[in-house]
């Protein structure tokens, strides 16, 4: 990534650019020696002390430019690409020419949440993967910056207020319960509720949003933006029912028998922490990455003064794993007012699960990385308090199963980093409350449901399920594509 | 929702309320508990243990020590109120079953609210319930009645001897635990180290001794992992796999030192509350 530029700067470059390119019909050569536009930021040091948005958006002429770099594949190969088919080459072509409510609209048949998708797709594993462009540059990151445009078009729809409602077939007279308010469950209601159907969305926290609301923190996608896609969910009929734990307020049976839901759709997500079994592990002051995450996102605990969720005070901080929930972790820290954050990995920067434009705002940050080396001990004081860690040292052998090389730890070589606080970050299990009161529930050894793959449904009949609770923990855009087809498979069904 | 029909003071800073919530009394079981949360933006989540429910009546009744920021506004709401937010019934419920010996239901302070349901419980699966009530003083005893008329024998103790004998509730547990018809099931609830004390005092005798803890949690429903404790080898989750665990085998020392991770702040916070209760002053 390149040095620190202002959004001025990079709004007038692209002014330039579109001056040379903008307004004519342009050769394949020609979109193709258009430099990809950056993604202006806030100022890397001033944002460390503040939770809005890092990312600030392309300007009008950044999104022009940028769209003018698509070649307009006739197969459209970044089609396939996307969990949700959106027809990318034709939005991203009438974005070219400031057709932006054009724009939107063509998304708007695929996605429902392209403001958020825009934002937290990891596109260059996805429609960025197949991008014409970045293959022949040989790097991803170089694709057409798809999700740049998608998040402008969505922004410049709510900035001029045309945000056009949903329309709702008349009502069907059937009721389907949607469990879990994450990205999946909004989609699925979003697309069941489109048929006329009542749609309830059951919620165990008090917001609905799932992971948008507790787990992405505010300066990658701010609450707003969430509060408004369910506002529109709420302006199409959706019902929402906070405060409710399936499994426990009611059973899955209960609903199914006595209730009158006539088809349920369970995504719940992936959400039972995983701890690492090291020494140490229960000390005051080591974390999950959704306990601290859920304190400072959903209970506001960033809000010091105001709210009444406490943060735990530290000024070195300690993250285990180098996923995208890691990054948020070790900048939420930062944003705390932690002195020092490091990044605890196994493995090298190359293979850092999380995305390279995360991992950059990271280390713009200060994050300091800790490569090849994880925590084999966590040591503390006479009151139980964090005081440090030990960590192994690794280096890389032979690939295995899934390719990446296999981290292997070299005998004897540890060292020691003192800290006060630690987080754990290495991934979720599912959580066991709706398999263990749904006796009749398939789920695999992991406990995620087990579904038909075409439909989503599950070994009861009326109930499907979607997202992490069947994927095990993957991203907000699969989540939406498993919501998407199992709407599609309870739309069918109750038609029939 | 969450309507406050009946609010009782039952000592200085310790209340009883009852409020609607249909759903929560309809599922609840004994040994299960609840999460609230007053408002919607800046209040924080805090379990709070049933003390009993009426299915019928759609109601759930608390019983809660005024003692931090969240519960002291919560003690100056008024019956018509609402609490904003109720999440529940949370936790594995208790395993009842048919006992061949006694049941000794040691509640503590305001354990003894918690115990109330499993004390009911036990009492309907035919169990010889013998329960032992302990409080600083006559004062902060309470559900003297409710406890009194399930059990088949009530035994009270004070610190200060003002009412019932003056004894720490282990004494007549150990009693118990020495008699000729010694518990076949001890529960202990009330503060982490009267809960570490009542199972000390049973280990000696291989009594099974379940505890039921309330541990510092967001959700209530496994996410966050807060909550964790260690048993025996293992970390466990107090919100899902608890509340009740094996007393023999529980971590006190590391879950008594956890409970403490946030007393900076809390006291920072104390110093801010105003005298109504409500947090405002500032």
């Amino acid at each position: 990534m390149s040095e620190y530029k202002t959004r001025d700067t990079l709004d007038a470059e692209a002014a330039a650019l579109w001056k040379e390119y903008g307004g004519r019909d342009l050769t394949v050569k020609e979109r193709r020696a258009i430099p990809q536009q950056d993604m202006p930021s806030q100022d890397p040091v001033a944002r460390r002390s503040t939770m809005s948005e890092v990312a600030l958006g392309y300007t009008e002429n950044q999104v022009k430019v940028e769209a003018l770099r698509c070649l307009q594949c006739k197969n459209a190969p970044c089609v396939a690409g996307c969990p949700v088919t959106i027809d990318i080459p034709r939005f991203v072509d009438h974005a070219a020419r400031g057709e932006f409510a054009q724009s939107i609209a063509v998304i708007k048949e695929s996605s429902l949440l392209p403001a958020i998708c825009g934002r937290v797709c990891p596109q260059e594993k996805q429609c960025m993967l197949t991008c014409t462009v970045g293959k022949a540059m040989k790097d991803p990151e170089k694709s057409v910056a798809i999700g740049r445009i998608e998040r402008y078009v969505s922004d410049w729809e709510v900035a001029h207020d045309a945000v056009e409602s949903i329309p709702v077939a008349p009502p069907s007279g059937r009721k389907v319960a949607i469990i879990g308010s994450g990205p999946s469950g909004l989609t699925a209601a979003a697309d069941i509720r489109r048929e006329g159907h009542e749609v309830t969305v059951f919620e165990a926290f008090h917001k609905p949003g799932g992971v948008t609301v507790y787990g992405i923190p505010e300066f990658r996608l701010p609450k707003a933006i969430v509060e408004r896609d369910v506002d529109n969910l709420i302006s199409m009929g959706v019902n929402f029912q906070t405060n409710f734990l399936v499994g426990r307020t009611r059973t899955i049976d209960s609903m199914l028998a006595e209730d009158g839901w006539d088809a349920l759709y369970i995504a719940t997500g992936a959400g039972l922490p995983k701890f690492m079994n090291i020494p140490g592990e229960n000390l005051v002051g080591v974390f999950s990455a959704n306990e601290y995450l859920t304190r400072s996102n959903l209970m506001k605990a960033y809000q010091t003064g105001k709210a009444l969720t406490p943060m735990y005070a530290a000024k070195k901080v300690c993250v285990f794993g180098g996923g995208n929930v890691a990054m948020d972790a070790a900048r939420t820290a930062v944003r705390l007012g932690a002195e020092e954050v490091h990044i605890v990995y196994r493995r090298t920067e190359k293979e850092l699960p999380a995305r390279v434009e995360e991992v950059h705002h990271a280390k713009e940050e200060g994050v300091i990385f800790d490569l090849l080396a994880s925590p084999i001990e966590i040591q503390g004081d006479e009151n139980g308090r964090v005081t440090g860690i030990v960590c192994q040292r690794y280096e890389l052998g032979e690939p295995d199963e899934s390719g990446r090389r296999r981290p292997i730890p070299i005998e004897g070589d540890t060292f020691a980093v003192a800290c006060d606080a630690c987080i754990t970050s290495i991934g979720n299990a599912s959580n066991p409350l709706i398999s263990q009161t749904t006796p009749d529930l398939e789920v695999n050894r992991w406990g995620n449901i087990v579904v038909e793959e075409a439909t989503g449904r599950t070994s009861i009949d009326r109930v499907y399920a979607g997202g992490d609770i069947v994927l095990g923990a993957a991203t907000v855009i699969l989540a939406m594509g498993e919501g998407r087809r199992a709407a599609r498979a309870i739309n069918a069904e109750l038609a029939g | 929702m969450n309507r406050i029909i009946r609010k009782r003071q039952l000592s200085a800073d310790v209340y009883r309320f009852t409020f609607e919530a249909p759903n929560i009394a309809r599922e609840r079981k004994a040994g299960q508990f609840l999460i609230i949360q007053l408002d919607n933006d800046f209040a924080e989540r805090f379990p709070l243990t049933i003390a009993d429910a009426d299915a019928d009546a759609g109601t759930v009744d608390i019983i809660f020590q005024a003692v931090g920021a969240s519960t002291m506004k919560l003690a100056a709401m008024e019956e018509g109120g609402s609490i904003a937010n109720v999440l529940g019934p949370l936790g594995t419920p208790t395993h009842i079953h048919s006992l061949d010996g006694p049941v000794v239901c040691v509640g503590g302070g305001i354990g003894v609210a918690p115990m109330h349901p499993i004390a009911q419980a036990h009492k309907a699966a035919g169990n010889r319930l013998i329960i032992i009530m302990g409080a600083r003083n006559r004062e902060l005893l309470i559900m003297e009645e409710e406890m009194g008329a399930l059990a088949d024998e009530l035994i009270i103790c004070t610190d200060d001897g003002s009412y019932g004998r003056k004894a720490l509730v282990t004494e007549p547990l150990k009693e118990l635990c020495e008699s000729a018809e010694p518990p076949a099931q001890v529960v202990a609830i009330g503060p982490p180290i009267m809960m570490k004390f009542c199972a000390e005092t049973t280990r000696p005798f291989g009594i099974s001794t379940l505890v039921s803890l309330n541990t510092i949690m967001v959700d209530g429903t496994g996410m966050c992992g807060g909550c964790r404790v260690t048993v025996g080898d293992e970390t466990k989750f107090v919100c899902v796999d608890g509340p009740e665990f094996d007393g023999h085998l529980v971590d006190f020392n590391n879950m008594m030192l956890r409970l403490k991770a946030y007393k900076p702040q809390e006291e920072d916070h104390r110093c801010r509350i105003g005298a109504d209760g409500t947090g405002d002053a500032e």
